[in-house]
């Protein structure tokens, strides 16, 4: 549980503004992915980001292409979580499966201002703010497991390895 | 309160009652893939095993580019072939069987009640059936390959009523539309689309397939249809195992409702470059145009082909227009052969290209240069979809299209009904 400032955007924050497309296929590096976050909408934020910061925006956040790159490059800026009204469904799939938390709660999004400090705990599902404390429905078990482990990939590594190591003693 | 559709046959997999909102874990019946299979197998050696959990679920259709069309394709099938091979999946079908979407049902795969995930947007197609199907991403179709696992939210249900019956020269393309026109991209997205309403037993299965395939056009997660006595009878001698149909209980929670009436449809169009920019034909009649494609996923079957036959039947098609009409599975293929339909098209000047996915991704047989405009039976007229970024991709129904590759201008279908 780590605390982190709000940064604040509205409806339909699209993959071509999260991600511009003239950089899917030209820039594979985290920390360069990283630079480019969100540069079409608000170029402060690159620049001024610091891990444990939270994303508060409006209806269908990620909407638009399926690239993975929209949810990686927040990831890789230190992000903790994106809260919104809502999610684009395969923003949303690809966020947890690259280990980026999503959290939808209408009442965050209705009071949380850019600035504010907030602390997320997962568990419980709680935002906790001077404005009040916000109650989402937890990620399910399963879910948590993704993002601790950092995503899919990593987490299903992990899952095959422990289930062969069961198998063999 | 009652279930609807999508909560029980979600619920039934995961064990357990669950309602929209929840997050589940369940092993789906059958995982699809397509050419992208040979990067998802590079996903998969990345997890450290050396075989597939279930190789009878895995089915892998190539039809995107087919046949390959460069080196590059070509080392992308040697690779999935060679895969195949070497996990020992059964359900393998190579270039000669036809779109993923299509072949699918027509093999007996997509059945009343069963879990189908796809590594393509368009899986929600299977739905047509009383299928629960929907589209995933690459690298959770390699970790469901080794897994036999996959995490799926519960969707809410949005209900679209159906009432009436198509004015001649109209279809269910007209209507799915018109209802992402009237509503926007967005309308169901997360959202599972049910098609229900007195007209929708009337609908044939290739109609309730266009629209099935049309709701990832509206953003849902799946469309679908209760499935009825008409979709039992279809899947007779194709189904290749038994199933369990469901369908929504009376009092099920729908989270909104539509209703449309089909008698008082106009053809519709959705013009360039979102699929919810839509405007009745009459709007852009007269419009002229270069290309017209009569195939895909959402149109490629005999009915649609019939429908454009119908119209072409002693015509020619305008002499400044070239028309594609790919067949949307070879089984679709072989009876339009049989009842003569491929002839008439052919006849009228048509060019018949094999089944697959043809231009329509804008990977071969038939790009469009700067400037050029088409008429496509598909599902996507995203900007340079089809090739050059300054092309224009109409959306239209096979009717609207047939009409308008005699016109060689944008054109309405009714005249010729």
């Amino acid at each position: 549980m780590s605390k982190g400032r709000v940064w604040k955007y509205g409806d339909n924050v699209n993959t071509d503004v999260l991600y511009p497309g003239r950089y899917t296929y030209q820039i594979l590096a985290p920390e360069e992915m990283a630079r480019h976050a969100l540069e079409d909408l608000d170029p402060d934020f690159a620049a001024n980001v610091r891990p444990g910061d939270v994303i508060v925006a409006g209806k269908n956040f990620g909407c638009g292409s399926s690239r993975e790159q929209a949810a990686a490059c927040l990831k890789f800026a230190g992000v903790q979580a994106v809260i919104a009204r809502s999610f684009a469904r395969i923003y949303f799939r690809n966020a947890i499966n690259l280990g980026l938390p999503v959290i939808q709660s209408e009442e965050a999004c209705a009071s949380l201002e850019k600035g504010d400090e907030v602390e997320i705990d997962f568990a419980r599902g709680e935002i906790r703010s001077p404005r009040g404390t916000f109650r989402f429905l937890p990620l399910p078990e399963s879910v948590i497991g993704i993002l601790q482990a950092g995503g899919l990939l990593e987490y299903t590594k992990k899952k095959l390895a422990s289930a062969s190591a069961a198998s063999k003693s | 309160m009652g279930k609807t559709l999508t909560e029980k046959i979600l619920g039934r997999k995961a064990g357990k009652g669950v309602q929209a909102g929840e997050v589940i874990t369940v092993s789906p019946d059958y995982v699809l893939s397509h050419d992208n299979s040979a990067a998802i197998i590079q996903e998969f050696k990345k997890l450290g095993v050396k075989k597939v959990r279930a190789p009878e679920k895995i089915v892998i259709v190539l039809d995107h580019i087919v046949p390959a069309s460069d080196e590059k394709y070509a080392q992308n099938h040697k690779s999935i072939r060679e895969f195949v091979a070497e996990q020992g999946i059964p359900n393998f079908f190579d270039i000669n069987s036809g779109i993923c979407h299509q072949v699918l049902p027509e093999q007996g795969f997509a059945l009343p009640g069963m879990v189908i995930v796809g590594s393509d947007s368009h899986t929600p197609s299977y739905g047509a059936l009383g299928a629960f199907a929907t589209g995933i991403g690459r690298t959770e179709t390699a970790c469901t390959w080794a897994t036999d696992e996959i995490w799926l939210r519960v969707p809410e249900t949005m209900r679209i009523d159906l009432a009436g019956r198509f004015p001649a020269g109209l279809s269910a393309k007209d209507l799915s539309l018109k209802i992402i026109g009237d509503h926007g991209a967005e309308m169901a997205n997360y959202k599972a689309v049910e098609f229900a309403g007195p007209a929708a037993k009337d609908l044939s299965v290739g109609a309730r397939l266009t629209l099935a395939n049309m709701s990832a056009e509206m953003g849902a997660k799946n469309g679908y249809f209760a499935p009825d006595e008409k979709a039992l009878t279809w899947l007779e001698g194709r189904a290749r195992e038994p199933f369990q149909a469901v369908v929504s209980d009376p009092d099920a929670g729908f989270e909104s409702i539509l209703d449309y009436d089909l008698s008082a449809l106009e053809p519709q169009l959705a013009c360039p470059h979102t699929v919810d920019n839509v405007k009745p034909v009459g709007e852009v009649e007269g419009k002229p145009i270069h290309q017209v494609l009569i195939g895909t996923c959402t149109n490629g079957r005999l009915e649609d082909l019939d429908e454009a036959a119908r119209i072409m039947r002693d015509r020619k098609i305008h002499p400044r227009v070239r028309v594609l009409v790919i067949p949307a599975s070879w089984e679709v293929y072989r009876e339009a052969l049989k009842s003569g339909t491929l002839a008439v098209l052919a006849d009228a000047g048509c060019v018949i290209l094999n089944s697959g996915c043809g231009p329509c991704l804008g990977a071969h047989e038939g790009i469009l240069a700067a400037g050029e405009v088409c008429v496509s039976t598909s599902n996507r007229n995203f900007q340079g979809r089809m090739g050059h970024r300054d092309s224009e991709i109409y959306l239209a129904s096979p009717a609207t299209a047939a009409a308008s590759a005699v016109e060689g201008k944008i054109a309405d279908p009714r005249k010729y009904s």
